[in-house]
C-alpha cells in the first residue's frame, strides 16, 4: 500500500516537474507576425476596415483572412509595409489610395455640437459647445470617424495640402 | 588626393565649358531699389523665420523683419525703407511654384543709414570680441551661407569652435558654369574677404585658413593674394578646374587631402567650409554692423542682353533684375536660379530673389536640350564622373522600379546631386531627377511613419484618458452607493434608538 502511494506520488511529481520546465522553455509564443502588423497600422481603431480595432485587423490579417490594404487611412504606404513585413505580394498599382486626407470642418455649417469632439481617436478636433470646431492638421489621421456624428454634414475629407517643404520633385518620365 | 590622382589627374568630375566671361569681366552694376520688394520668410535652410512686424507698418532700411525660430534658422532684414504692405503668400523661387510666406515691402525712397537698428553692434576691433559673441553677432546680422545651401553661418560658427576644427576652408571655387559673381567679388573686395576671412578664424579657432580658387580666375587670385599676403594664417591655394570642385568633400579633399566621411559632417575630418561671400557678409556683419540683405547676383545665359553681376536687394523680383541688367534678348527656354548645374528652374520670373541666390540664368533655345532621353545603355559614363564614386545608373534603375530603399542602399544618401551624372548620359537620362524624387519620396515615407507613431500615441492617450474617466465615474458611483447605504443605515439606528427611548419613557411613564 505505502509502496504504491510512494511510487505514485514521486512518479506525479517528477513528471510535473518536466512538465512545468517544459512548459517554460519550449513556449510558443503568440503570433509574433500580428503584435508586427498592429504596430505598422494607424492604432487610432477607427473600424473603417470592419475589424474591431487595429487590434482585429492586425488578427486578421496576419491570418490571412484580409488584405494588407484593409486600412483606407493608412494608404498605400501602410498596406506595402506590412506586405512586405508578411512576405505577401501586392500589386501597388492595384491599391485604391487617394493620397493621406485631412478632416476639414466648414465653418457656415458648423453649429458647435461637440459630437464629433467625442469621436475623434486621437482629439484632433478642437471646439467648445456652440463654438466653431476646427481640426488640429498634425493630429489628424483622416480615418472619417468624425464624418458620421456630425448632424449638419459640415465636416469633409481633403487631400492634405503640398507645402514647399513636403513637396516631392516628380519623377521623371521612363525613357 | 590619391597616386592615382596626382599622376594622371583628377578620376570624377566633369569639365564643362564654363561660358563666364564676358560676364565675369564686367564691372557690378548697382541695382536701383524696385518699387516693392517680396522678402520670403524661407530663405535659408531649417524653420523659417517668424515676422517681427505688421501689414501698415513703417519700416527703416536693415531693420529686422523677421526672428528666427527653432536651432536652425536665421533672421531677416528689411533691405529697403518702407511700409510693409502685407505678410502673405507669394510664389516661391522653387521648381513647384509653391507659394512662400513673405513680408511685402513698398519702399519709399527714403534711404536709412546703415546699422540701424535690428543688424549687429559696428565694432572695430573684433578680434577683442569673443568667438561665441562673434556667433551671436553673424546669427543677428541674419548671416546665411552664400554659395547656394543657405545654411545659417552662425550655426557653423559656433560648431565648428565645439568640435574643435583645425582648418577653415574658404570656398572661392565657383566651378558652376555661367557663374562669376565670387570671382567678381574676390576681384572687387578682396580685403573685406580676408577680412571676414580673419573674423572667422578667430570664431572658430581654427589655425589656418585654406582658400581654394580654380585656376580659371588668374585675376581673382592676384587680387586675393594682394589682400592675404599681411597675414600668414590665410592662404590662397590654386586648384585645378574641374567641376565640383567648389562641392564641400572635394574641395576639403583637393585642398587638405582629408576626406570627409560618408554620412559624417566636415566637422569630423577637422575642417570646415565656408563660401568667400559669407566671408565678405560676416565682416560688414561684424565690422560695419550691416544685415545682410543685398548680394552680387551673376546674369547670364544666352537669352540675357547684357551677361554681368548685379548687386540686388534681397526680395527683388527675377524680372526687375533680368530688366535691370539689359533684358532679354529672346523668351527664355528654360529660367535657372543658381547654377547651371546645381540650380533650380523657374516656373516663371515673378518669384523673388533671396540669400542663397547665387545667380539668374536665361537660356536660349539654343542651350537647351529638350530632346526625350533614350534607353540606359550601361556603358558606365555616370559611374565614371560620380565624384562620390556611386552608380548612378543602379541607382535609377531601381528608382525607375519604385524601389527607393533598393537606391538608398546604392548610396542615395551620399549623392551630392551635382549633375555630372546626367552631363555626361549619352541616353539624356535625367539622372538627378530620379535621385531627386527618390529622395522627396523616402522623405515622405519617414514623415508618415514620424507621423503615425505620433497620432498612434496620441490615440492611445485618448483611450487612456477614457477609461480612467469610466473609472473614477464607477468608483464615484460606488462610494455614492456606499455613503448612501451608510446613511440610510444610520437613519435606521437613530429610528431604532429613539423608539427604543420612547419605549423606555413609556415604561417610565407607566412605571
Amino acid at each position: 500500500m505505502l509502496a504504491a502511494v510512494l511510487s505514485l506520488t514521486v512518479l506525479g511529481a517528477a513528471l510535473g516537474l518536466v512538465l512545468g520546465v517544459a512548459g517554460k522553455f519550449l513556449a510558443v509564443e503568440a503570433n509574433v507576425a500580428v503584435a508586427e502588423v498592429e504596430k505598422l497600422l494607424p492604432g487610432t481603431n477607427c473600424g473603417q476596415c470592419g475589424f474591431p480595432g487595429c487590434a482585429g485587423a492586425a488578427v486578421a490579417i496576419a491570418a490571412g483572412e484580409a488584405s494588407p490594404a484593409c486600412c483606407p487611412p493608412g494608404g498605400k504606404a501602410v498596406a506595402m509595409a506590412i506586405a512586405e513585413r508578411l512576405g505577401v505580394a501586392l500589386d501597388a498599382a492595384s491599391i485604391d489610395d487617394d493620397g493621406p486626407q485631412l478632416a476639414l470642418v466648414a465653418e457656415d455649417l458648423c453649429i458647435g455640437c461637440c459630437r464629433c469632439l467625442k469621436s475623434c481617436p486621437t482629439d484632433a478636433i478642437v471646439g467648445a459647445p456652440r463654438q466653431i470646431h476646427n481640426v488640429l492638421r498634425d493630429a489628424c489621421t483622416g480615418c472619417a470617424a468624425c464624418l458620421e456624428p456630425c448632424p449638419t454634414e459640415a465636416i469633409r475629407l481633403v487631400p492634405m495640402p503640398v507645402t514647399l517643404p513636403h513637396w516631392v520633385m516628380p519623377r521623371p518620365l521612363a525613357a | 588626393m590619391g597616386l592615382m590622382e596626382k599622376c594622371f589627374g583628377f578620376s570624377w568630375g566633369v569639365h564643362p565649358a564654363d561660358h563666364k566671361r564676358p560676364a565675369a569681366d564686367a564691372p557690378v552694376r548697382v541695382m536701383p531699389m524696385p518699387e516693392r520688394l517680396f522678402v520670403p520668410l524661407a530663405q535659408h535652410l531649417g524653420a523659417p523665420a517668424l515676422p517681427a512686424v505688421l501689414a501698415g507698418q513703417k519700416v527703416k532700411k536693415g531693420e529686422r523683419i523677421a526672428n528666427p525660430q527653432g536651432a536652425v534658422s536665421a533672421a531677416i532684414h528689411a533691405p529697403a525703407a518702407g511700409v510693409v504692405t502685407a505678410i502673405g503668400e507669394i510664389p516661391a523661387p522653387h521648381p513647384s511654384g509653391l507659394p512662400v510666406l513673405a513680408v511685402t515691402i513698398e519702399v519709399d525712397g527714403e534711404e536709412a543709414c546703415d546699422g540701424a537698428d535690428g543688424g549687429p553692434p559696428p565694432c572695430d576691433d573684433p578680434f577683442a570680441l569673443d568667438p561665441a559673441e562673434i556667433g551671436r553677432r553673424v546669427a543677428q546680422a541674419g548671416v546665411v551661407g552664400m554659395g547656394g545651401a543657405a545654411f545659417p553661418s552662425a550655426l557653423k560658427l559656433s560648431s565648428s569652435k565645439k568640435a574643435g576644427v583645425e582648418t577653415l576652408i574658404i570656398n572661392g571655387g565657383e566651378c558652376e558654369p555661367y557663374l562669376s559673381c565670387d570671382d567678381r567679388l574676390m576681384r572687387d573686395e578682396a580685403p573685406a574677404i580676408v577680412d571676414g576671412i580673419r573674423i572667422m578664424l578667430h570664431a572658430t579657432g581654427a589655425r589656418e585658413a585654406l582658400v581654394g580658387i580654380e585656376r580659371n580666375k588668374p585675376e581673382a587670385i592676384a587680387a586675393m593674394r594682394e589682400a592675404a599676403r599681411a597675414h600668414g594664417d590665410v592662404t590662397i591655394r590654386p586648384i585645378p578646374v574641374r567641376y565640383p570642385m567648389g562641392s564641400e568633400k572635394q574641395l576639403a579633399l583637393t585642398l587638405t587631402g582629408r576626406e570627409i566621411p560618408a554620412g559624417r559632417l566636415p566637422a569630423d575630418a577637422g575642417v570646415v567650409v565656408h563660401n568667400v561671400g559669407t566671408a565678405k557678409a560676416v565682416s560688414e556683419a561684424i565690422r560695419h554692423g550691416r544685415p545682410l540683405i543685398s548680394r552680387l547676383v551673376t546674369v547670364n545665359g544666352g537669352a540675357a542682353r547684357a551677361p554681368g553681376n548685379i548687386l540686388a536687394p534681397v526680395g527683388a523680383l527675377v524680372a526687375d533684375v533680368l530688366a535691370f541688367a539689359g533684358g532679354l534678348k529672346e523668351e527664355p527656354a528654360r529660367l535657372i536660379m543658381g547654377g547651371l548645374m546645381m540650380g533650380m528652374s523657374l516656373p516663371h520670373a515673378r518669384v523673388p530673389l533671396v540669400k542663397g541666390t547665387s545667380g539668374i540664368l536665361a537660356l536660349s533655345a539654343a542651350e537647351v536640350d529638350d530632346r526625350a532621353p533614350d534607353p540606359c545603355i550601361r556603358c558606365a559614363s555616370c559611374a565614371r564622373a560620380c565624384p562620390m564614386g556611386l552608380l548612378p545608373l543602379e541607382m535609377a534603375r531601381h528608382i525607375a522600379a519604385d524601389d527607393f530603399a533598393g537606391a538608398a542602399g546604392r548610396g542615395l544618401k551620399d549623392c551630392i546631386a551635382c549633375g555630372c551624372c546626367a552631363y555626361v548620359c549619352p541616353s539624356r537620362i535625367p539622372l538627378v531627377q530620379y535621385f531627386a524624387h527618390a529622395r522627396g519620396r523616402l522623405a515622405a515615407e519617414e514623415r508618415a511613419r514620424l507621423r503615425l507613431d505620433a497620432t498612434r500615441k496620441m490615440a492611445q492617450a485618448k483611450s487612456a484618458r477614457l477609461a480612467a474617466e469610466a473609472r473614477e465615474k464607477a468608483e464615484a458611483a460606488a462610494r455614492r452607493k456606499a455613503e448612501r447605504a451608510a446613511a440610510a443605515a444610520k437613519a435606521k439606528a437613530a429610528a431604532e434608538a429613539e423608539a427604543a427611548a420612547s419605549e423606555e419613557a413609556r415604561a417610565l411613564v407607566d412605571a
